[in-house]
């Protein structure tokens, strides 16, 4: 059953990005080393508000990702806690030698921010849906990797990274989507969550595609297929109890992401599950392409990741597994 | 001698080692200590190394930054950034003449467990600013503490030191951009105009000329020094000083492998280690240089 935390059916949809950018604002005034640095993408990254805010804590690198991190790379040296900003194509994508050695093997605590990811960023198209920025992140030592679900969420994942004394990074999605966490609902670094509770296959998702995951297990119920949904928001360190504890009662997984399956959540999870307790496991995510244009919705139905999609694919895993 | 005289003490003041003299010889030691754990670690960057000695040794010994080898976070010490971080046998060198951590341990120089990573980390030695050796970074994570430091209201400098090679980095000119833009006049760069790089001449790599021309429009303060004369570098790095609405850079002429005269200005000398043999022979050169006998 669904976790009394979780607002569903959700009432409202409201943007991760807005959740960050309102979260910035809120550490700002907890901590005056905390600054904000925006290559180019002020407005849409929500640093503006921010930037209103204290404007003398607001610094704009220009179309400059290798120097947005290496800047923040020097101020966090010097003592102040910098969340940089651009598009996750651009930042981790083009700065990642940068993060690596600069901010990771230093050890800062620098939050990197990588908005517009996946193929929520519809109509750019592929140069601008960041698909692989988990896979990129994930790899690096002392890096933390979080994808919050809603807004609520983005907003208590930012505040803990920002709390946080290592490298964070922290994955922000440009369209409105289901807001269905709340206030209560339990966040931490380091832990997963069981918000719908089943007994049949575990659905393990991140970002916005949690709620699809939920409306999945609604829809599966009617065909008595019991669903426990678990939010993997904490990428890295990764959960592995929860998702343990979980998969030893189903013996069935189901990874879903808007992120290459390769280095994303899929693999994060099929690793752990090979070492700890191999099951079998379906991946649906995106299979080694790239996005294109369109509505996030249009995209969505191409590449699999509707809700009717999501269904199916539950529907011939569970019974493929049972056929053996 | 004066070297030891000056460790573990803040260096601080024009009168601890004054003379030209003096910084020739530290100059000298930090040669011969650089190639003493070149040849013990059987790899590493000899020319740029002791091409930089005398900037090390000005800028550690010529009383024109404040540090403390004690505490190595002292938050009013001006910032060491080193960018080219391939030179950190000699920057090491360095850091031990000036007390940072015993003389001896430079013989473990990109050894299992040693702190002296064979590019450096921060994490691993004291006096470090930064982990470099990746290329064309340095000078925008200066900018970064420069900034910080400015939002604080200290007036410390920042001194990144750099190749030429790097400024074939584009993020090196992403960070004059930045540094300009925001007037980080507590930036000091220091150019290490040696013209080589790994694959042969700067010029005909991908060519640099005219450098200071092109810091000049990107408004920085420049300045062009002969990287061997200390008494003209000192005098740079107090005029940069003296700049506060702009950024500065000094760009360094130097000689690679200067001190051995048969690494002298040959590419090839840029990622390569003497051999013991000619490691005795550039030793017997600097000790007739420096006028001892210390070193057999």
């Amino acid at each position: 059953m669904i976790s009394q935390n979780i607002h569903y059916p959700s009432e409202e949809l409201l943007a991760t990005r807005d959740g960050f950018g309102e979260a910035l604002v809120e550490a700002g005034k907890r901590n005056s080393n905390v600054v904000v640095l925006s290559a180019d993408l002020t407005e849409s990254t929500r640093c503006n508000w921010f930037k209103e805010t204290f404007p003398d804590r607001f610094i704009q690198v220009g179309v400059s990702e290798q120097n947005l991190v290496t800047v923040a790379s020097g101020m966090a040296a010097a003592g102040k806690i910098p969340i940089i900003n651009s598009y996750a194509v651009f930042s981790p994508g083009r700065n990642w030698e940068q993060i690596r050695t600069t901010i990771c093997y230093n050890d800062l605590p620098v939050v990197i921010a990588g908005h517009h990811a996946g193929l929520l960023t519809g109509p750019d198209g592929a140069t601008h849906q960041a698909l692989e920025d988990i896979a990129l992140m994930s790899v690096l030592p002392n890096m933390t990797v979080l994808v919050p679900a809603d807004y609520v969420e983005a907003k208590k994942a930012t505040l803990a990274a920002i709390a946080h004394p290592s490298p964070v990074y922290i994955r922000l999605q440009r369209p409105k989507t289901q807001n269905f966490t709340i206030p209560e609902t339990e966040f931490e670094i380091g832990r997963s969550h069981v918000i719908r509770t089943g007994n049949d296959v575990t659905l393990v998702s991140c970002g916005p595609l949690v709620y699809s995951a939920l409306e999945a297990a609604e829809a599966l119920s009617l065909q008595e297929i019991s669903v426990e949904v678990i939010n993997a928001s904490s990428i890295k360190p990764f959960d592995l109890e929860t998702l343990l504890l979980s998969v030893k009662k189903t013996n069935k997984v189901v990874t879903l992401e808007d992120h290459q399956i390769t280095g994303g959540l899929g693999a994060i999870v099929s690793s752990l599950l090979s070492e700890y307790h191999p099951v079998r496991v379906k991946h649906i995510g995106v299979q080694d392409s790239f996005g294109q244009s369109g509505s996030a919705d249009d995209l969505y139905r191409l590449y699999g990741l509707d809700t009717e999609s999501i269904v199916q694919k539950i529907v011939g895993f569970v019974q493929n597994v049972r056929s053996l | 001698m004066q070297l030891s005289a000056n460790r573990n003490k803040i260096v601080h003041s024009m009168e601890d080692i004054q003379h030209t003299k003096d910084l020739t010889q530290i100059a000298t030691h930090i040669r011969i200590e650089t190639l003493k754990s070149l040849v013990e670690a059987g790899s590493g960057h000899s020319a740029g190394s002791l091409g930089m000695a005398d900037i090390f040794a000005v800028l550690y010994f010529g009383g024109v930054t404040s540090y403390d080898p004690q505490k190595p976070l002292w938050i009013e010490r001006d910032r060491v950034v080193l960018s080219n971080g391939h030179v950190c046998p000699g920057f090491y060198a360095t850091l031990a003449l000036a007390g940072y951590f015993p003389v001896e341990e430079l013989s473990t120089l990109r050894k299992l467990g040693s702190r002296l990573q064979g590019h450096p980390h921060r994490e691993s030695l004291p006096g470090l600013e930064t982990t470099s050796g990746p290329l064309g970074s340095g000078l925008s994570q200066a900018c970064g503490m420069a900034y910080a430091l400015t939002m604080d209201q200290r007036n410390q400098h920042v001194f990144v030191l750099m190749s030429d090679g790097e400024h074939q980095e584009g993020n090196t000119w992403e960070a004059i951009l930045f540094a300009a833009k925001n007037r980080l006049g507590n930036v000091i760069a220091i150019v290490d105009r040696n013209n080589i790089q790994i694959d042969g001449f700067t010029e005909d790599v991908m060519p640099l000329e005219t450098i200071n021309e092109k810091y000049d429009s990107f408004h920085w303060h420049v300045q062009d020094v002969d990287g061997h004369n200390h008494e003209a570098l000192i005098d740079a790095i107090n005029q940069a000083k003296s700049e506060y609405q702009r950024p500065s850079v000094i760009v360094a002429h130097t000689i690679p492998g200067k001190g051995v005269e048969f690494m002298e200005e040959l590419p090839e000398w840029h990622g390569k280690t003497p051999s013991i043999g000619e490691t005795v022979e550039a030793l017997h050169e600097l000790r007739s240089l420096a006028g001892e006998i210390e070193y057999d």
